[in-house]
């Protein structure tokens, strides 16, 4: 584990997290600590758990049981509007972008601000604003584009700039390289790695792709059949003798 | 058989009863803050602007053909100087909002129920959600509130142009005025045959975008799934729309005696 982390204050701590679906146990006593500017990587293979790990984290589905406190707040225990206050300190980038495709990208961008007055006060023109969060993922000129005529790199960067514009503390990746070409996938690798350092925030990715994982996190969890299997750095993770560790690495 | 007919009626009572949950959280959102007016009114103009044209079309033929049709059997009893007066109420208490509804069930349910389910698969509702928004209001109580008052409006347009399309026969055939047309239906139409036929429109309305939201915000199963709450949405505000038309009538009589 990287220490450098590890004496920072926790953002996220997830303690005994149960999930089922029915008689399908999709997380099974899931435990995890996120530290104050630390990437954490969470790997697992498909039906793992890490979806919906991820989706309880932010309140999109009820736990069965378990504890889930970010900076400080259990979020199973407070109230609707108390939730949507800390959801503006936690960023998340969907799979698909989750772009508004009835909105222009300048809508996009603009929903979540006026929709948080507390945060940021009335916003007459939100333009700098938007224009900035546009500018930090390298797509100027696309503000009065509509998402149907955005490609898939440029969705995933869209949805990106929609989640940084909040200035979110902590930003959550949902499989953020999935269905993207490689040279695509690496750019936007570099496009998270490169925000990570600009703004200081903690992040947890969702991810298969294990190059993502080698280049971006500071540390890692293998998540099998809902649990904590592996955890570590990359290279230790890398490393391992563990048949299951391996399979996942070198397969 | 009797298991098959006994999950058929569980399954009503459970969506009936979800549908109502629905309703209920509708009433406790709509005095919430914030309160989106501009996509209230955005709704609106959506409603009236997708339906507008149809319900236009199909008042205007029904107001025609009732008129062409009805004419012989009145003309052979000599009340010809009554079919103004008689497709008029007809046209005012029951075909004009009862058609513009089903349209509008069609048109406008299938449309909401596809565009939110749609949003429901792609997580856009769920991108509203993390981002501290409500969908709920944004997405459901503008959209309910646009069609309660747009069908009532749309129901306006459809009777006034069933009328006129029922004078273009008679000025064609009987070669009645306008003037003359138009005074007879006035001398014949009462308030009492307005307001109830109106105060249910609004309820059609309601009923439409209720179930086209609940449709959509509930859909599950991918892409396919979308396919089924439009169709769904369509065929449930129908039979809403059936049975709330049969209790207002119900009331209208014990209330008015009409």
């Amino acid at each position: 584990m990287n220490l450098t982390f590890t004496d920072r204050r926790k953002v996220i701590q997830i303690h005994d997290l149960k999930k089922n679906y029915g008689n399908n146990t999709v997380l099974d006593g899931f435990n995890m600590d996120l530290y104050e500017g630390e990437t954490l990587v969470i790997m697992g293979k498909s039906g793992s758990g890490k979806s919906v790990m991820i989706k309880c984290l932010i309140g999109l589905e009820k736990i069965d049981s378990g504890d889930i406190n970010i900076m400080g707040k259990d979020i199973t225990a407070i109230s609707e509007d108390d939730l949507n206050e800390i959801r503006t300190e936690v960023g998340f980038l969907f799979q698909g972008s989750a772009l508004y495709d009835s909105m222009t990208v300048r809508e996009n961008l603009e929903f979540p601000l006026r929709r948080h007055t507390k945060k940021f006060g009335k916003l007459g023109d939100a333009t700098p604003l938007v224009m900035e969060a546009l500018h930090n993922v390298g797509l100027d000129n696309a503000a009065d584009l509509m998402p149907e005529e955005l490609s898939g790199g440029m969705k995933r960067r869209i949805a990106l700039a929609r989640t940084l514009i909040l200035n979110p503390k902590i930003i959550l990746y949902d499989e953020p390289t999935t269905g993207l070409d490689p040279i695509t996938s690496k750019e936007i690798i570099l496009l998270m790695k490169s925000i990570q350092e600009k703004y200081k925030t903690s992040s947890i990715i969702i991810t298969h792709d294990v190059d993502c994982a080698r280049f971006i996190a500071n540390r890692m969890i293998l998540l099998v059949d809902g649990k904590n299997y592996a955890e570590g750095t990359f290279e230790e993770l890398y490393a391992s003798e563990d048949p299951k560790v391996h399979a996942f690495f070198k397969s | 058989m009797e298991n098959e007919s006994n999950s058929a009626i569980r399954d009503i009572l459970v969506e009936t009863g979800e549908i109502t949950i629905f309703g209920v959280r509708f009433f406790k959102e709509i005095f919430r803050r914030p309160f989106e007016f501009k996509e209230f009114l955005r709704q609106c103009y959506n409603v009236g602007n997708k339906s507008i044209l149809l319900v236009g079309i199909a008042g205007f033929i029904i107001g025609l053909v009732f008129t062409l049709q009805s004419r012989p059997k009145m003309e052979e009893l000599g009340a010809v100087s009554w079919l103004p007066s008689m497709v008029s109420i007809s046209i005012i208490r029951e075909i004009g909002p009862i058609i513009t509804a089903l349209i509008c069930a069609g048109k406008i349910g299938s449309g909401i129920g596809a565009e939110i389910g749609s949003m429901r698969v792609t997580e856009q509702i769920d991108a509203m959600e993390v981002s501290g928004t409500n969908p709920f209001k944004y997405l459901v109580v503008t959209r309910i509130l646009a069609t309660t008052f747009m069908v009532p409006l749309l129901v306006f347009m459809a009777d006034a142009i069933a009328l006129l399309g029922s004078f273009l026969v008679e000025n064609l055939k009987g070669d009645v005025s306008f003037t003359l047309y138009f005074s007879e239906v006035q001398m014949s139409v009462e308030f009492l045959d307005f307001i109830p036929a109106t105060i249910k429109t609004f309820f059609f309305g309601f009923a439409i975008g209720l179930v086209g939201c609940f449709k959509g915000y509930n859909t599950k199963h991918g892409t396919a799934g979308v396919g089924v709450s439009a169709n769904s949405a369509v065929v449930e505000a129908s039979i809403f729309v059936f049975i709330l038309d049969f209790v207002a009538v119900l009331l209208t009589e014990i209330i008015y005696n009409i």
